[in-house]
């Protein structure tokens, strides 16, 4: 096993410093390291950051190889800094037995990039109609914690309110896909001003934040762990900011394309909450199915208290819903196109965009508290000496022009395509291994 | 001139007066013994329609004939995606066959958009989901100029489903931008609470179709889709006739002067009654000759003809 040095180095925004792993962890931090041994690598002017933890990433296999595997997108992970990804369920087959969610564990072990932690399917078939084993997947090789018909709210009551209950037998957690799905039936985009002049029948934000108030009244009620999947509504915020300061153990995410883009890109304007990307950068056109994600792209409005509520820690997570779409499934009308949007390889630069180099902040909603929630051990944990190498190195001057055929993805649905993003991914060592070198992917 | 006509809101006022101008021109080739002009020889119309519209294919067509085009009728029934070509593929076949201009009809909408992005002829968009039909709104706004002699200071009021309508979503943007005050009237269920933000600051709403009657130069009936019924917009067929359709007690509440729209196809008794339709305020029948004339004007300034 090689061992590297990184010099110079930026530990979460610290002085400069020499970080030396070996054998799989961080040997021995401290100015002026030598290792005559090691593979040197120059941190100079570059911040380590603990590897990034992704809770909700759809890597497509088994079912839909043509969009992604676990191995295409495992390397776009480790590109875009991550150490370990949870891998939602709404495969096909559908993870919702120990058998599929092990077929990706063991899928995830043979790529070897990043650590794929399956999730389970909350119910058989995502069909919301009975639960899933989630005993049997909790109890597999997988070790399953996180449950969730992400791409499908859990929507009958009852069923809900068991699944929170059942998943306290082995510290399981609920992640939710919070859709009313009666108020949201032919759903295009977010219900406002846009919606009603593109004639696109609208996802009202209420349809969200019923769904999360009711969930968590009933995490309260049987006292269970909730976790809010990709909130989008500045409504939604109000509810967690309520449930929490109540003690509710409930947890939430923000995808980063909730936290930069407006409803109004859908109508072909280049209307971005950080107008200093909008600068030298519009959307192909009116109607591009590339913006069309669940939940949907909000307003100004939505944005901004989504930003507060990542600051102050309202909501816990970015989580990319990284949702690769093969080609056909996008360059077609804006009805038919299925919805979501590439996110691992640019969640960084957007993370840096909206909160600036704080990097404390950064590696705790995109690294720690990750980890925590989703119970992974030896990832989220800064690096210091005897902890495992899990770490990712970031050069925060770097701007780069976000090409979508130059992505490690199997697939192109970047909404950012053509725009000028900051930060850039340098390295990322798996256990103190390097996936990625030189903003290169290591084989 | 504009090289795709997708929208109302592709129209300032100078190139609708344009359009409504050679209109009026196309429309004298209507009174002639032969009804043909030269203008568009050579040059190759698709009507591509990919949901059943009789009136509005025949009316392009008639359009596209009448100019001398040669004009292709593409049926593309059914989803795209569950069913056959996709529309990317087949805007390749378009533009391989060397179509000047590819007029659309789609359920979806945005489709035509995405079409324009695909074909290097001009795009027409002839209805497209619950977005828009822009010529239906240019010859609404033909007919109401005809009858009324002006539509800077009219008012109109648009009455029905406001939410699906794509005739509604045009005839705002058009008569806004030519000076016309709309008023949208119908259930709260079917009119958007940010409709005047969405298309047009000016218009107004109105809950109360016998609070507005007295007040327009012009009122306009949308059709009510019968699936609507079955969707809680409203409690029934009935309920919404006595609040919102409009029978003979109700049009004597309209100045004398005042005219009655409506785009087609009706559902008498519904949203009007026969009484009504069939009144000499009704411009229905001359909205359907109208709409020859408009789109002939649109294809021949779209696709830059020569020789009127």
């Amino acid at each position: 096993m090689t061992a590297y040095l990184i010099t110079n180095v930026s530990v979460v925004g610290a002085a400069p410093t020499d970080l030396l792993i070996r054998d799989g962890v961080v040997a021995e931090t401290g100015a002026g390291l030598t290792a005559p041994d090691a593979t040197q690598v120059d941190g100079t002017g570059l911040v380590a950051l603990p590897g990034l933890v992704d809770l909700h990433t759809h890597l497509r296999e088994p079912g839909r190889e043509d969009a992604e595997t676990v191995e295409s997108g495992s390397r776009a992970a480790a590109l875009g800094g991550y150490t370990a990804v949870c891998a939602m369920a709404n495969t096909s087959p559908v993870a919702d037995t120990a058998g599929v969610v092990e077929q990706v564990w063991r899928l995830g072990r043979e790529a070897g990039l990043v650590d794929v932690q399956p999730i389970g399917a909350v119910t058989v078939g995502l069909a919301g109609e009975r639960l899933a084993e989630l005993g049997a997947m909790a109890d597999s090789a997988a070790r399953v914690r996180i449950f969730s018909d992400d791409g499908h709210c859990v929507a009958d009551p009852k069923l809900m309110r068991r699944a929170l209950e059942y998943v306290k037998a082995f510290d399981g957690i609920i992640a939710q896909h919070a859709e009313e799905p009666r108020l949201t039936e032919g759903a295009q985009m977010h219900e406002g001003e846009v919606s009603t002049r593109l004639g696109l029948t609208g996802w009202p934000a209420v349809a969200e934040e019923a769904i999360i108030a009711r969930d968590v009244l009933l995490a309260e009620h049987v006292g269970s762990r909730l976790h809010v999947c990709h909130v989008s509504t500045a409504g939604s915020v109000e509810v967690l900011r309520q449930a929490k300061a109540r003690g509710v153990r409930v947890t939430a995410e923000v995808t980063p394309h909730h936290l930069l883009l407006t409803d109004a890109v859908v109508s072909g304007r280049s209307e971005l909450a950080s107008p200093a990307l909008a600068n030298n950068w519009s959307p192909a056109g009116a109607y591009d199915p590339v913006f069309k994600v669940n939940p949907p792209l909000r307003t100004a409005t939505d944005i901004a208290a989504l930003r507060a509520a990542l600051a102050e820690g309202v909501i816990d997570v970015i989580a990319t819903d990284h949702a690769p779409h093969a080609v056909e499934d996008k360059e077609c009308e804006w009805a038919y196109a299925r919805p979501g949007m590439l996110g691992l390889e640019t969640a960084l630069s957007i993370a840096l965009d909206v909160l600036g180099p704080q990097w404390d902040l950064i590696a705790e909603r995109m690294s720690r508290a990750p980890a925590r929630i989703a119970g992974l051990d030896g990832h989220g944990v800064d690096p210091a000496p005897g902890v495992p190498a899990n770490l990712t190195l970031v050069d925060p001057a770097a701007r780069r022009v976000i090409e979508p055929a130059e992505l490690a993805s199997r697939s192109r649905n970047t909404p950012y395509a053509r725009m000028t993003l900051p930060g850039r991914i340098v390295a990322t060592f798996l256990r103190g291994e390097p996936t990625v070198l030189d903003g290169k992917a290591v084989n | 001139m504009i090289r795709h006509l997708l929208s109302g809101a592709d129209l300032d006022a100078a190139t609708a007066t344009l359009i409504l101008d050679t209109a009026a021109e196309m429309a004298t080739v209507a009174g002639r013994e032969v009804k043909k002009l030269p203008a568009l020889r050579g040059r190759t119309v698709v009507n591509l329609f990919y949901e059943d519209s009789t009136r509005t294919r025949i009316s392009f067509e008639a359009a596209a004939k009448r100019l001398s085009a040669d004009v292709i009728n593409f049926s593309a029934k059914g989803s795209s995606v569950t069913k056959g070509e996709s529309l990317k593929d087949t805007a390749l076949t378009l533009q391989a066959m060397g179509a000047d201009a590819v007029v659309v009809r789609h359920p979806a909408s945005g489709a035509p958009h995405r079409l324009a992005d695909w074909v290097d002829g001009s795009v027409v968009n002839a209805g497209d989901g619950t977005h828009e039909h822009p010529t239906q709104a240019l010859l609404d706004a033909y007919t109401m100029r005809a009858r009324l002699g002006r539509l800077a200071g009219l008012h109109v009021a648009v009455v029905g489903d406001v939410l699906h309508s794509r005739v509604a979503r045009s005839n705002v943007l058009l008569l806004s931008t030519l000076g016309a005050k709309v008023t949208l009237v119908g259930p709260p269920t079917l009119i958007p609470v940010d409709i005047a933000q969405a298309l047009a600051p000016g218009i107004d709403v109105s809950y109360d179709l016998d609070a507005v009657l007295p007040n327009v130069d012009v009122v306009m009936m949308l059709r009510v889709q019968r699936e609507r019924m079955t969707d809680s917009y409203f409690p029934s067929a009935r309920e919404y006739a006595r609040r919102y359709g409009l029978d003979a007690p109700r049009m004597r509440r309209l100045p004398e002067h005042a005219i009655v729209m409506h785009p087609g196809p009706m559902n008498r008794g519904m949203e009007i009654t026969p009484e009504v339709a069939d009144s000499p305020r009704s411009t229905i029948v001359e909205q359907v000759a109208n709409g020859v004339s408009v789109r002939m004007a649109v294809l021949y300034l779209l696709l830059g003809g020569n020789n009127l």
